[in-house]
């Protein structure tokens, strides 16, 4: 069944819509469609798209800020910074290898999603990086949150709640972001064949140096190559690269480290793990993002046994990355699991029938369930914006009743 | 006198004060309340100084359960709460009134777990930012956010505050150095948000309650990430004959692609009043100096230097000095972190705390200059230059109401200088009483009724410390 798409021209036309939408029905927004997979599946009668309010509103190199609209595509922005030898620090996931969807990843939903790449544990989370936003909210009224500087308490700041809320809290308008510099250079230092506790405690070594690390993962065996591969990237300019490799080798000789890849080499090995291509196949599969404390990875894939089809670790073990069978008892353990050893995990891919009657994202105790209800109605009493995205409705006794209407997030 | 209001105090607590004291006393022990005058008028004020209200009690909990105990008291009597950690807000974000009872964490100061494998620390609320990485730094690990205070601020006051410091330049400010809290509901209820792993999944509580200024409950303890130290570092003082062209080189050298892990600027007062006391070497003949701290080995520290000497030189630089060793690397950092103390020994003050983009840094401070001078007052600039988050330092006499009035209004015309230029009221210090009444002219009503309305999702009668952030509506006292 074909949903009515509206596309505002601009911020206003974009806001109209919002107020008009009173009494009419959920929103779903969408942007390019290349993590629409993500979440439950969509319940609004109507979709709201990002694509005409779309370009860079600036780009300050001297400044190390980007201002760009929802709608405008990712490339766009890239194209921009490399421009200039910057970059968004949290090495975005780019998601249609995982999910195989197609089109352009869109500013507004890699805020919407907040899904951090293998920098993240040196140069922070999309959220880190986020430091403004302008949104209409459920009454309609364009609000601006946070501003240009990284330096800034003033008011109670919604640019983080609103990042990762997957559109729920608002229709994001426009975000800024803090840049870096594109590092001169880069290394991959690689250890072979270490069993998953020996590859955590060599990636805990590493991260626990003052060399600099801005990369620490471990990939299977199958991943590319027979046998597992640690691996641990530095950046920087060429002569500081070359000392921390040389330092690294020798503070990790214990574990095999005896050679690094260089330049376009380590890059499509970062690419390969931001983008989880080595679990993308088979399709049938879930895929599961889950986040733990490094060392207890391994108790987590151990507690999971056969439920676990496939998986590797980012984030020097506090990031697991794991594929099941789209079945109910394995979510159920990956949950039991995460519950024992706490941490948070997300079904990032599934069928759409499973996103539907299963917990996607972490189930949130009592308060924080009233909480995110409080903030969802706070910000869109209605529930407008992408209703029952990130948790099933609730029709219990408490659920939160403002303006004669439920609100889901 | 004060040009700051605060609101009309509430008779009916008032008059109920003994029985509100007796309430309390029947689940605390002795020594976690204070409800004598003179015990409590040492907790009537924080750093920002002209402002002192006593509070009709102070509790010291001495745990969650008993955090929780009294939020539980005081919703049920519909007394107001003011949050405490060690008093050091600059913007008044600890100052009580008559009718509220504070909660102070200090007993609170316990690190409760050191994982160095996970690179993480467990703390109460009241532990100080400083006693985290001294427990840390015997295995070369530190705790990045660094106040000036942070020898007597406390981790639940960075967290309220969103405390930046010197270093955040590299490392961020608190929130990105935190990993989860256990927040107290004001209904009393025990919550944890986050924890020892990174980015927990749904709405991002740890980002909204992260600098809300104690309205949405009382952090009672979090987890902090905690990082290797790097191999050396060394600052490297700047000398500039012109605020111009020190502007101007911070500027060159952000552009430039470089974020050295601190990049700190000094006017001429400053730099004489910090010298009087810190004896840090600081060179006295220039009219401006930045202080740009480098990290890493011998070899990487000598080749970024190298980069922003350069660039130095091509803005005018007429002095250069590195330190050649740790003590003087310690004197140098204990001369910038002491300047408010240093410059509260010459002059009363008030600190400015606005941020501006890097790019407009030279017309900021030529234009803060000028608004001072206008006024008759002094000022001493000392701030985050790397960042473009501005401190001036305007000195009255606290005795003399009419320069009180004009360093306030000076501060006022500084700060709506700084929104103008594209920036924020606000970089690290937070809004708390002082800041409060210019929130108008960085966010619309709108902005500002939303943001209220997320409060209220948290405390639905504002009770949580109340009149602060948000411009007061209705009559004041």
């Amino acid at each position: 069944m074909s949903r009515e798409t509206l596309t505002p021209a601009s911020d206003a036309e974009a806001a109209e819509i919002v107020r008009a939408a009173s009494g009419r029905g959920a929103l779903d927004i969408v942007g390019a469609g290349t993590r629409a997979p993500i979440g439950r599946p969509p319940e609004g009668a109507r979709r709201l798209s990002t694509a005409e309010l779309s370009g860079i509103v600036f780009h300050e190199p001297a400044e190390m800020a980007l201002r760009a609209r929802a709608g405008t595509p990712l490339a766009e922005v890239q194209a921009s910074l490399q421009a200039h030898g910057q970059m968004l620090p949290f090495e975005p996931m780019d998601p249609r290898c995982l999910l195989g969807t197609a089109g352009e990843p869109t500013v507004g939903g890699l805020v919407a999603t907040a899904l951090s790449g293998p920098r993240r544990i040196s140069a922070g989370a999309v959220r880190d990086s986020l430091i403004g936003l302008s949104l209409v909210n459920g009454r309609g009224e364009i609000l601006s949150t946070g501003g240009r500087v990284m330096k800034n308490v003033t008011g109670l700041d919604l640019v983080k709640i609103n990042c990762g809320a997957h559109g729920t809290l608002g229709l994001i308008l426009e975000a800024t972001f803090k840049l870096l510099p594109i590092p001169r250079s880069e290394a991959t230092i690689v250890m072979r064949r270490l069993d998953d506790a020996t590859a955590i405690a060599a990636l805990a070594r590493a991260l626990g140096s003052p060399f600099g690390v801005s990369g620490a993962a471990t990939i299977h065996a199958g991943m590319g190559r027979d046998f597992p591969r640690t691996v641990l990237r530095v950046e920087g300019f060429e002569e500081s690269v070359d000392y921390r490799v040389e330092r690294l080798l020798a503070l990790l000789a214990e574990f095999g480290a005896k050679h690094a890849l260089r330049g376009e080499d380590s890059k499509k090995m970062w690419r390969a793990i931001r983008d989880v291509q080595f679990l993308a196949e088979p399709r049938e599969r879930a895929i599961w993002r889950v986040g733990l404390k490094p060392s207890a990875g391994v108790d987590f894939l151990a507690r999971l046994g056969g439920a676990a089809r496939d998986s590797f670790f980012d984030w020097g073990g506090g990031l697991v990355w794991l594929s099941t069978d789209p079945t109910d008892a394995a979510a159920h353990a990956v949950r039991e699991a995460v519950a024992a050893l706490g941490g948070h995990a997300t079904l990032i891919r599934a069928p759409e029938e499973m996103r539907a009657r299963l917990d996607v994202f972490e189930p949130l105790s009592p308060i924080l369930a009233r909480l995110t209800r409080g903030v969802k109605a706070s910000l869109d009493s209605q529930g407008l914006f992408n209703a029952g995205r990130m948790y099933a409705s609730d029709d219990s006794a408490d659920s939160l009743q403002i303006g004669g209407m439920a609100s889901r997030v | 006198m004060s040009q700051i209001a605060f609101p009309a105090l509430d008779q009916t607590i008032l008059a109920r004060r003994d029985a509100l004291h007796a309430g309390l006393a029947a689940f605390l022990a002795p020594e976690c309340l204070i409800t004598d005058e003179v015990g409590r008028r040492a907790y009537e004020t924080d750093a920002l100084t002209a402002y002192r209200r006593a509070p009709l009690a102070v509790v010291l909990p001495r745990t969650t359960e008993e955090v929780a105990r009294t939020l539980k008291f005081c919703r049920d009597q519909g007394v107001n709460v003011v949050p405490r950690g060690a008093g050091t807000s600059l913007s008044g974000g600890a100052v009580p009134q008559e009718d509220a009872i504070v909660i102070g964490l200090s007993k609170m100061n316990r690190i409760l777990e050191v994982n160095l494998v996970d690179r993480y620390a467990r703390v109460e609320a009241g532990v100080t930012n400083l006693a985290i990485s001294d427990k840390v730094g015997p295995d070369s690990f530190f705790y990045a956010p660094d106040p000036s205070s942070q020898l007597a601020c406390t981790i639940g006051g960075n967290i309220a505050m969103n405390s930046g410091g010197a270093h955040c330049l590299k490392y961020g400010v608190t929130i990105n150095n935190l990993l989860g809290v256990r927040l107290v509901t004001f209904d009393g209820e025990i919550v944890d948000i986050g924890g020892p792993a990174l980015d927990p999944g749904g709405l991002d509580f740890l980002g909204l309650i992260c600098g809300s200024e104690g309205q949405l409950g009382i952090v009672t303890e979090a987890w902090v990430r905690i990082l290797r130290l790097a191999e050396g570092a060394r600052p490297v003082l700047f000398g500039f004959d012109s605020a111009e062209e020190a502007g101007q080189c911070v500027a060159a050298i952000v552009g430039a692609g470089i974020v050295p892990v601190a990049m700190e600027y000094m006017d001429k007062l400053a730099i004489e009043i910090t010298e009087n006391f810190a004896h840090a070497g600081y060179p006295l003949d220039v009219e401006a100096m930045l202080i740009v701290e480098v990290e890493g080995s011998e070899q990487e520290m000598a080749a970024e230097l190298a980069k922003i000497t350069d660039i130095a030189k091509a803005h005018g630089v007429r002095t250069i000095r590195a330190s050649m060793s740790a003590m003087e690397s310690a004197q140098i950092w204990k001369g910038r972190k002491s300047a408010f103390g240093a410059t509260g020994r010459i002059a009363d003050y008030i600190c400015m705390d606005g941020t501006v983009p890097t790019s407009r840094l030279p017309e900021a401070l030529r234009r803060t200059g000028e608004i001072c001078a206008k006024y008759g007052l002094r000022v001493a600039n000392v701030f985050h230059a790397g960042d473009g988050n501005m401190h001036p330092l305007i000195l009255y006499n606290v005795n003399d109401e009419k320069e009180q009035e004009k360093a306030e209004a000076a501060g006022a015309e500084i700060l709506l200088m700084s929104v103008e230029l594209g920036g924020c009221l606000t970089g690290e210090h937070g809004v708390g009483i002082e800041k409060r009444d210019l929130m108008t002219s960085q966010f619309t009503p709108a902005e500002l009724t939303q943001q209220k309305r997320v409060r209220a999702v948290f405390d639905p009668d504002g009770r949580l410390n109340p009149a602060k952030v948000f411009p007061l509506e209705g009559r004041a006292a």
